[in-house]
C-alpha cells in the first residue's frame, strides 16, 4: 500500500460574494486514515467538501490526492479519481429507481451496445444493497423510500464507485438507531479495506467512535488538529464554539402553569395513531419520545390540521379548533417545525427575509389596501435573526438555500417566533444543528415556554428530551405508552416504553 | 368495503389517457358509425403520423422541464426549402436530407442559445418560431408551392403491406423508447427532469444532454414535415402552424408533465397523438364547425391535465399513508 497521503488541503480559501467562507485551510487526510471534521453550523465543512466533490472551483490553494496534484472541474473529474461524496443534503432522483440512481452516471452496458445491461444492473445493485443493509428491490422508486432509506442508497452509490476516499457529511442525520448502527459496522468493513474517510459530523461520540484523526473549523479556518486520543470532549467543544461550554442545556427557571394550551382527546385515525390523550399547559415543555416510526411525526401533522383525523378533539386555550384548516390553526396560535426542513420548512429559493416573514406577513398588513408596512417588517426581521442568532454573515436577501443546514433550521424556528405561537410543535428541532448552536435554540424553546406557550418537543435524542422538558410522553405503535415527570425521568425507563409490544392477536 | 371502489377509480386515473382515449372513440362512434369503420382507423393514424413524430420530439424536451416552440416554424421551412429545392430539379433525397439538415440546424440553435447563453428555452424557441417562419414565407414568396408527385407517393407507398408513414412513426417510437427506457442518456434525461441542480452534482453533463434534446427535437420536427408534405403535397403559407401546440398537446394528454422528469413516448405520447387527430376527424365527420376545433380539443386537454393532477395528490395521499399499526377488529 502506498504511503502518500489520501488528500492533502494547502491553503484552500473560498468567498462567496465577497464574505470568506473558507480561510487558508489545511489539513492532511492520512492513508487509510478516518478523519473526523467537526465545526459549528457554518464553519464551511459542506464547502471544503464540495471543493474536494469537483461541486465548487476554489478561490485559492491546491489540492494534493495521493501525491498528484489534484483540480476537478466537474463532479466526474473526482469519481474517476476515486472520490465518492455522500451529500448532506440527499441528492436522490425521486422518479427513478433505486438502481438507476446508483449507476446513473456509470450504467453497465451490454458489450458494445448502446443500452443498459439491466441484469448486471439489477445484480450488482441487490449486492450494494445487501453491503448497506437494506431490504429492497434494486428497482424500487425511490420516491417510495424513508429518508433513512434514502440515505442508505446515497451510501450503496458512493460504494458503487470502488472510491479510494469517502465523504460522508453528517450522514447519520435521517438515521434510526438501527440504521446508524448498520451504517457504523459498514464504515468500519471500509477502513478495514484501506479506504481513507473523512467523517463530518455534530454527532462528537460518533466521531470519536469512527475517527483516527481530527480537525476542527471555526469560521472558515482550522483552528485545532491532531490524533483523536489528544482531544477531550469538552476540549473539542470549546475549539469549535470558541468559548468553554460548561453545561449541554440551560437550566429552566419558569415552571409550567395550570391553565392548558393543549388539550387532545382521544384522537385517533385508523392505521396511523390510536386515542391519543394529552394535556400541555401553558409555559410547559413536553417531550414526545419513542422509537423511529411510532407515530410522533404523523401525530404533530394531525394536530396542525396537514392530516386528517377521524375521531377524538382538539383543544387550543380551550377552545376546540373543530376542523380548522392548517392557516385557521396558525391564526388560532399554533405553529409546526417539522421534520424536513428543506422540503416542507423552507422555500430554499426565497430570500432569508421572505421565509422568516412567512408565518406573520400578515399582522403587517396595514392600510385597507392591506400594504405591507415595510420599516415594521424590517424591524421584526432584524430582531428576530438576533433573536435566534442567525450567522451575520447572510444577506436578508440571500436565498434560504445558500445557508448552511444548521442555519436553515434557525431561520425556519425564527418563522414561527416571529408569529408568538401559544402552541408550538417542534418535530426533531436540534437535527444537524452545532452543539453551540443546540443550547441556544433550547435558550429560545424554554424563553417562549416562560412567555406563556405550550411547546411540544419530538426527538430521537432521548439526553435531549431529558435535558429541556418537563414531562415526557412515550409513544410506540401510534399509542401512548407512558408518562413521565422530571424525578422519573431516565433514559432506560423512556426506551422500555417505546419498545413495540408483541402483536396483540 | 369502499375498498373495490377507490380501487377501481385508482386503476382508471393511473390510466388516464386510456380512459379518456376509449371514452373519446366511443362518444364519436356512438354519434357516427362511420368513424368506427377500419378505414376510418387506419386514416385516423396515419393523419396524425405528423403529429405524432413533432410530439416524440416534442417529449424529449418536456422531460428536462424546456419546450420547443419552434418545430412548426422547422417543419415550414425544412418544407419550402425542399420545395424550392425539387423546383429546381434537384433529386429528391437530395431534397429530403435537406430537409433533415435544417430541422438539425435549427436545433443546434436552440441548443446553443439555451446551452451556452442560458436563455430560457421558451424566449429561445418563440424567437426561433418567428425566425423560421419569416425566412420560410421570404423563401416562398408567400405562395402555394406545389411539389412533385413523387413526393405524394411517398406517403402512399406501403412496406410489406403497411403504409410508409406509419413505418416510420413505428420506428421513430421504438428507437425513442429504447433511448428513453434502457440508455444511460434517457435515464439521464428523467434525471435532469426531476432536479438539474443535482443532475449537475451527480455528474451528469447536464449541458451536453440539454444541447442534445433539442437537436432531437429539431430532427423530427423536420421528419414530421416530410410525411406531412407527403400527405399534402403543397407548402402553403400555412404549413406547419400551430404544430407546437398540437406537439405539446399530445405529449401532455400522454401523461408527460411539462414540470419535467415525468412521462413516455410509449404508449403517452403516441395515444395523445392519436387522440387528438381522432377528435379532428371525428368533428369532421359530423361535420362540425370548424372553427369549434380548437375549442373542443383544448376542452379535453384540460380535461386530461386536470385528471393527470387529481391524481397526483391522490396517489401522493395514499403513499404517505403507510400503515403503523394494524387495527385489532
Ligand atoms: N452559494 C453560496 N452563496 C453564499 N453563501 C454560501 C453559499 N454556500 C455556502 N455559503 C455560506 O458559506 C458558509 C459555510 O457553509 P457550509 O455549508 O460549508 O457550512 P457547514 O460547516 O457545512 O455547516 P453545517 O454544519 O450547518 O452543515 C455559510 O455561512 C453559508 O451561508
Ligand atoms: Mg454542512
Amino acid at each position: 500500500m502506498s504511503t502518500a497521503a489520501a488528500v492533502e488541503f494547502d491553503g484552500i480559501g473560498q468567498s462567496f460574494s465577497g464574505v470568506r467562507v473558507l480561510r487558508g485551510v489545511s489539513f492532511t487526510v492520512g492513508a487509510s486514515r478516518t478523519l473526523g471534521l467537526v465545526g459549528e453550523n457554518g464553519a464551511g465543512k459542506s464547502t471544503l467538501m464540495n471543493i474536494l466533490g469537483g461541486n465548487l472551483r476554489s478561490d485559492t490553494g491546491r489540492m494534493i490526492l495521493r501525491g498528484q496534484p489534484y483540480a476537478p472541474a466537474h463532479p466526474t473529474d473526482a469519481t474517476r479519481a476515486g472520490i465518492g461524496l455522500i451529500h448532506q443534503e440527499l441528492n436522490l432522483f425521486s422518479n427513478l429507481t433505486i438502481a438507476e440512481n446508483i449507476f446513473l452516471t456509470s450504467f453497465p452496458r451490454a458489450r458494445a451496445l448502446p443500452w443498459i445491461d439491466q441484469r448486471t444492473l439489477h445484480a450488482r445493485t441487490a449486492a450494494l444493497l445487501r453491503d448497506v443493509g437494506l431490504e429492497l428491490a434494486p428497482d424500487t422508486l425511490v420516491d417510495r423510500l424513508s429518508a433513512g432509506e434514502r440515505q442508505l442508497v446515497e451510501i450503496a452509490r458512493a460504494l458503487s464507485l470502488d472510491a479510494r476516499l469517502i465523504i460522508f457529511d453528517e450522514p447519520t442525520t435521517s438515521l434510526s438507531a438501527r440504521e446508524t448502527g448498520t451504517l457504523f459496522a459498514l464504515l468500519r468493513r471500509l477502513q478495514s479495506q484501506g479506504i481513507a474517510l473523512i467523517y463530518i459530523s455534530h454527532i462528537l461520540d460518533h466521531v470519536r467512535q469512527l475517527c483516527h484523526d481530527l480537525v476542527v473549523l471555526r469560521d472558515g479556518a482550522v483552528v485545532a488538529q491532531g490524533p483523536i486520543e489528544t482531544f477531550s470532549t469538552p476540549a473539542i467543544v470549546s475549539a469549535m464554539v470558541g468559548r468553554n461550554l460548561t453545561q449541554l442545556y440551560p437550566t429552566r427557571r419558569g415552571a409550567p402553569a395550570t391553565e392548558p394550551a393543549l388539550e387532545v382527546r382521544g384522537v385517533s385515525q385508523p392505521h396511523i395513531v390510536c386515542d391519543i390523550r394529552f394535556t400541555l399547559r401553558r409555559g410547559e415543555v413536553l417531550g414526545l419520545s419513542g422509537l423511529m416510526g411510532a407515530g410522533r411525526s404523523e401525530l404533530a401533522r394531525i394536530l396542525f390540521g396537514l392530516d386528517p383525523c377521524s375521531r377524538g378533539e382538539i383543544l387550543v386555550s380551550g377552545r376546540p379548533l373543530a376542523g380548522a384548516n392548517t392557516r385557521r390553526r396558525i391564526e388560532r396560535g399554533l405553529a409546526f417545525l417539522t421534520e424536513d426542513r428543506r422540503h416542507e420548512g423552507l422555500c430554499l429559493e426565497a430570500s432569508i427575509a421572505d421565509n422568516l416573514a412567512l408565518a406573520s406577513i400578515r399582522s403587517h398588513a396595514r392600510t385597507p389596501l392591506k400594504l405591507i408596512d415595510r420599516t415594521g417588517w424590517q424591524r421584526a426581521i432584524s430582531t428576530i435573526r438576533e433573536a435566534v442568532r442567525l450567522t451575520a454573515k447572510a444577506e436578508d436577501t440571500q436565498p434560504a438555500q445558500t445557508l448552511s443546514g444548521g442555519n436553515q433550521q434557525k431561520v425556519v424556528l425564527g418563522k414561527w417566533l416571529l408569529a408568538s405561537p401559544s402552541v408550538l410543535i417542534l418535530d426533531e428541532p436540534t437535527r444537524g444543528v452545532d452543539v453551540g448552536a443546540k443550547f441556544e435554540l433550547y435558550q429560545l424553546i424554554m424563553d417562549l415556554a416562560d412567555r406563556g406557550s405550550g411547546i411540544l418537543v419530538i426527538s430521537s435524542e432521548i439526553e435531549e428530551l431529558i435535558g429541556v422538558c418537563d414531562r415526557i410522553l412515550v409513544m410506540s405503535q401510534g399509542e401512548i405508552r407512558g408518562e413521565f415527570s422530571r424525578p422519573e425521568f431516565s433514559s432506560e425507563r423512556l426506551l422500555a416504553a417505546a419498545l413495540p409490544r408483541e402483536s396483540p392477536a | 368495503m369502499n375498498a373495490t371502489p377507490s380501487a377501481l377509480l385508482l386503476t382508471a386515473l393511473r390510466h388516464a389517457s386510456l380512459v379518456l382515449f376509449v371514452t373519446i372513440i366511443a362518444v364519436f362512434g356512438a354519434l357516427a358509425p362511420k368513424f368506427l369503420t377500419a378505414d376510418n382507423a387506419i386514416n385516423v393514424l396515419i393523419q396524425s403520423t405528423p403529429t405524432g413524430i413533432v410530439a416524440v420530439g416534442m417529449t424529449f424536451v418536456l422531460l428536462t422541464a424546456g419546450v420547443d416552440l419552434s418545430v412548426g416554424a422547422i417543419m415550414f421551412l425544412s418544407a419550402a426549402i425542399a420545395g424550392k429545392m425539387l423546383a429546381a430539379g434537384q433529386p429528391l433525397p437530395l431534397a429530403l436530407g435537406a430537409m433533415l439538415a435544417t430541422g438539425l440546424g435549427f436545433g443546434a440553435i436552440n441548443a446553443f442559445f439555451i446551452t451556452r447563453l442560458r436563455i430560457a428555452p421558451f424566449i429561445v424557441t418563440l424567437a426561433l418560431l418567428f425566425v423560421g417562419r419569416g425566412l420560410a414565407l421570404t423563401i416562398t414568396q408567400t405562395r402555394a408551392m406545389n411539389l412533385p408527385d413523387r413526393f405524394l407517393q411517398l406517403g402512399s407507398a406501403r412496406v410489406a403491406g403497411v403504409p410508409l408513414p406509419l413505418v416510420v412513426l413505428g420506428a421513430v417510437l421504438l428507437v425513442a423508447h429504447v433511448v428513453l427506457m434502457r440508455t444511460p442518456f434517457g435515464r439521464q434525461i428523467y434525471a435532469l427532469g426531476n432536479h438539474p441542480a443535482n443532475a449537475r452534482k451527480a455528474g451528469i453533463r447536464t449541458q451536453r444532454i440539454l444541447a442534445t434534446v433539442y437537436l432531437i427535437s429539431g430532427l423530427c420536427a423536420a421528419l414530421g414535415g416530410i410525411l406531412s408534405l407527403a400527405q399534402l403535397g403543397a407548402v402553403s403559407p400555412k404549413f406547419g402552424e400551430a404544430y407546437e401546440f398540437k406537439a405539446i398537446a399530445a405529449a401532455v394528454l400522454g401523461g408527460t408533465s411539462l414540470f419535467g422528469g415525468r412521462g413516455a413516448v410509449f404508449p403517452g405520447t403516441l395515444l395523445g397523438a392519436v387522440l387528438i387527430q381522432s377528435i379532428e376527424s371525428g368533428l369532421v365527420i359530423l361535420n362540425a364547425d370548424p372553427y369549434l376545433y380548437p375549442v373542443i380539443t383544448a376542452a379535453v386537454i384540460f380535461l386530461a391535465v386536470l385528471t393527470d393532477s387529481t391524481r397526483h395528490t391522490l396517489l401522493a395521499r395514499l403513499n404517505r399513508r403507510r400503515i403503523r399499526q394494524e387495527l385489532p377488529t
